[in-house]
């Protein structure tokens, strides 16, 4: 589903990741941990194509297609999702339109039919459910005076709608209290599904405990330094990144 | 009104490959230029009656005495009036299409690329002026509309029609808004204007529907100077639009219009406008020069006028709907979105005059600047003496993309009476990398993104658009802000 090899890029004059490997299967859920600074958001904005991180060499194919060579609308329409660490506010589009530019945008790419605005609005609300999300929230613009917890459920709303295929999720747990963090976790693992790998970027353990990943790795200082299954992230909650740091060092 | 000197032979080949229906229509035109034989042609073209004759050769004497004013933020090449037509009509108003199958396929397929079906088309048109109405079929529209509000006595139709069926109404208002000696383009209008809209709302009554003008500059080579009317009696409500179109062509041509609203006690109106005037090619090549001074008087007690303009179109715009607020407890708004891309120049605002006690006023400008375009909002809120207890609020933002354009924004504030408080916000900001790329990651496309975005930013603007427009406005405003960025 999606294979990374040797991936470097850089920011500027700086280089974040520095040959990284990755492979998550279909319908995978990997979780990525590491200190701050290890290159977790970089390595989510090169999946997606934000400008400004620019790889240096090694190759991405998702769904054996070479990824790195669209455009971040292009890679949206074959099913990639970012998750923002950080959503983004747009004064004066309801979230409702925006939804629906974006679900619309998406079909019109896989060849599937628009919706209206009748239909899209059944097909939301039954997302909206299980995310307590409420009509009013989808009528305030766009992450605009939303609270932390508010704009997480949006994003994983986004996510609900747009079926990606490949989700990745950077810390979506920042910022949020612990209901927020179970209603969050329990809306994303309802989406899971054999078809639907995701790549789950987190610094704690606590997520996890919601979105339990099939695999943890651990990325430092631009590599994936450590590989095992859920007890390693419960190991690095005890013991922190300390050894992964000097080892890099 | 021509920068660029083409012969008439040159642009006519033009019209044969882009709207071949208008060699079918024969025009009436007045010879090239302007002098007073010019005005007592088209005077005479109109059968006008003496006192409206008198008034614009008036008007023309003071022309000639004035300078062409260049205080604005905006520089283009000195206009040569001796260059352009003055006059120019079908020879025959049956030349106009009969319906809607007989209109220029290549218009409707604009107004299809707007999002606006036919039916809509239907309610949109009003009457024409000056050049061919190629768009619609005027006559009959407007009669239906005619008889459908004559019902309940509100007149509706051309100015000229207006001198001869209503001579009364319109001796008594005619310039007494905006006077024939009111600034240089104002004057030249009231020289030399040709057709318009007319419009009264007898009192107590509430128009039954929406009035709408559809502007076209069609002949090449000729100026616009339509001049429109509208009186709100005591009580009255009234809601109208106006649309604007031109050809594309590699001339610059001036319109300098003149609106005048007379607003009397309770009377209310609400005036919509979507200006889409030819804008020029990329290279800032052609375009319309749209002079245009619009006013508005609220005379009676709580009397309301509410200007709304979208403006994307035009090389030039120069415009500033103004709002005397002379009765007391009169309300004037201004609501106003701005778009220039390529080369665009823009210098619009507003001007709220309080006179009247406990008057209010309130304006939201909204400027978007792209590609090597520049905008200015220019403002003007002035208290007067013994406008006691009157309040102003005004909020203007600019939005830019890119980094080669420009935006501006010049409040004039103004007040003599210690009670009356004024507002004033003001923000500039871009469209941020961040913004795009949450939109991209969500699968809509950068253009797609920065309309929405726009219309974002437009909002508290566009929602103040009758619904048959704010449709039309949104797509505008997508399509006039392509290749902004990338």
């Amino acid at each position: 589903m999606l294979e990374i090899k040797n991936l470097h890029a850089r920011v500027g004059e700086v280089e974040i990741l520095k040959g990284l490997d990755l492979t998550i299967g279909s319908g995978e859920v990997h979780a990525i941990m590491g200190p701050n600074g290890a290159g977790k958001s970089t390595l989510s904005y090169v999946l997606s194509g934000r400008e400004g991180y620019e790889v240096t060499s090694g190759t991405v194919l998702y769904q054996g297609k070479n990824l790195l060579d669209m455009e971040p609308e292009k890679r949206a329409g074959e099913g990639v999702f970012l998750a923002f660490q950080y959503p983004v506010e747009i004064p004066g589009v309801s979230t409702m339109n925006f939804l629906k530019a974006s679900v619309n945008s998406v079909r019109r790419y896989r060849g599937q039919s628009e919706f209206d605005a009748m239909d899209f609005l059944k097909f939301v609300r039954r997302q909206t459910k299980v995310l307590n999300i409420g009509d009013d929230m989808l009528k305030r613009a766009v992450n605009v005076g939303f609270s932390g917890g508010e704009k997480k459920r949006a994003e994983v709303l986004q996510m609900a709608v747009l079926e990606p295929t490949l989700a990745l999720l950077d810390e979506t747990d920042s910022g949020l209290d612990v209901d927020a963090l179970r209603i969050v976790g329990e809306g994303v693992t309802a989406l899971r599904s054999p078809e639907r790998s995701m790549l789950v970027i987190t610094h704690y353990q606590r997520l996890l405990d919601y979105i339990v990943p099939d695999v943890v790795h651990v990325l430092a200082d631009g590599k994936i330094v450590d590989t095992g299954d859920k007890e390693l992230a419960i190991k690095l909650e005890k013991n922190g990144y300390a050894r992964y740091a000097e080892a890099a060092a | 009104m021509v920068a660029v000197t083409e012969t008439v032979d040159q642009v006519e080949l033009v019209e044969k490959y882009k709207y071949g229906f208008v060699t079918d229509i024969e025009s009436d035109q007045a010879p090239k230029g302007l002098n007073e034989g010019i005005i007592r042609f088209i005077s005479a073209k109109k059968e006008e009656p003496s006192w409206l004759l008198d008034w614009r050769l008036k008007a023309y004497a003071h022309w000639l005495t004035m300078k062409e004013p260049n205080w604005a933020k905006v520089g283009y090449p000195p206009i040569d009036y001796q260059d352009s037509y003055y006059y120019s009509a079908p020879k025959s108003m049956d030349d106009g299409p009969d319906s809607l199958g007989d209109v220029d396929p290549e218009i409707l397929d604009t107004y299809k690329k707007l999002g606006i079906p036919l039916h809509e088309q239907e309610v949109l048109a009003g009457v024409k002026n000056v050049a061919v109405d190629a768009v619609f079929d005027s006559v009959s529209v407007a009669t239906t509309f005619k008889e459908a509000l004559s019902k309940e006595g509100v007149i509706f139709c051309p100015i000229s029609e207006a001198v001869k069926e209503h001579p009364d109404l319109v001796k008594q208002y005619l310039g007494s808004v905006v006077p024939y000696s009111d600034n240089y383009f104002a004057t030249l209008n009231s020289a030399v204007f040709t057709d318009g809209s007319f419009v009264y709302i007898p009192k107590g009554v509430n128009c039954p529907m929406e009035l709408s003008t559809y502007f076209r500059i069609n002949a090449s080579n000729t100026g616009q100077f339509e001049r429109t009317l509208i009186i709100a009696d005591a009580g009255s409500k009234v809601s109208y639009l106006e649309g604007c179109t031109a050809p594309m062509r590699d001339e610059n041509q001036l319109h300098a219009a003149v609106v005048e609203l007379v607003i009397l006690d309770d009377a209310d109106i609400k005036y919509s406008t979507v200006q889409n005037w030819y804008p020029g090619d990329e290279n800032g090549v052609g375009g319309i020069y749209n002079f245009v001074t619009k006013r508005a008087a609220c005379r009676g007690r709580n009397a309301k006028v509410s200007w709304t303009q979208v403006e994307t179109g035009s090389a030039i715009t120069w415009k500033y709907p103004s709002c005397i607020l002379q009765g007391d407890h009169s309300v004037g708004e201004f609501y106003s979105v701005a778009i220039t891309n390529n080369h665009q120049q823009a210098d619009t605002g507003t001007k709220m005059i309080h006179l009247g006690k406990n008057t209010s006023s309130k304006i939201i400008a909204k400027g978007i600047s792209a590609g090597k375009s520049q905008s200015t909002y220019r403002g003007l809120v002035k208290m007067m003496p013994k406008a006691e207890g009157s309040r102003n609020y005004t909020q203007c933002d600019s939005l830019l993309i890119g980094k080669e354009c420009g935006a501006h924004t010049v409040p004039y504030i103004e007040s003599r009476n210690k009670s009356a408080k004024i507002e004033h916000e003001a923000t500039t900001s871009k469209i941020a990398d961040d913004q795009l790329f949450y939109c991209r990651q969500r699968g809509i496309s950068e253009e797609d993104a920065v309309a929405l975005i726009v219309n974002g930013f437009c909002r508290d603007v566009m929602q103040e658009l009758p619904m048959e427009f704010a449709v039309e406005a949104q797509k505008l405003v997508g399509i006039s802000l392509e290749g902004s960025v990338g």
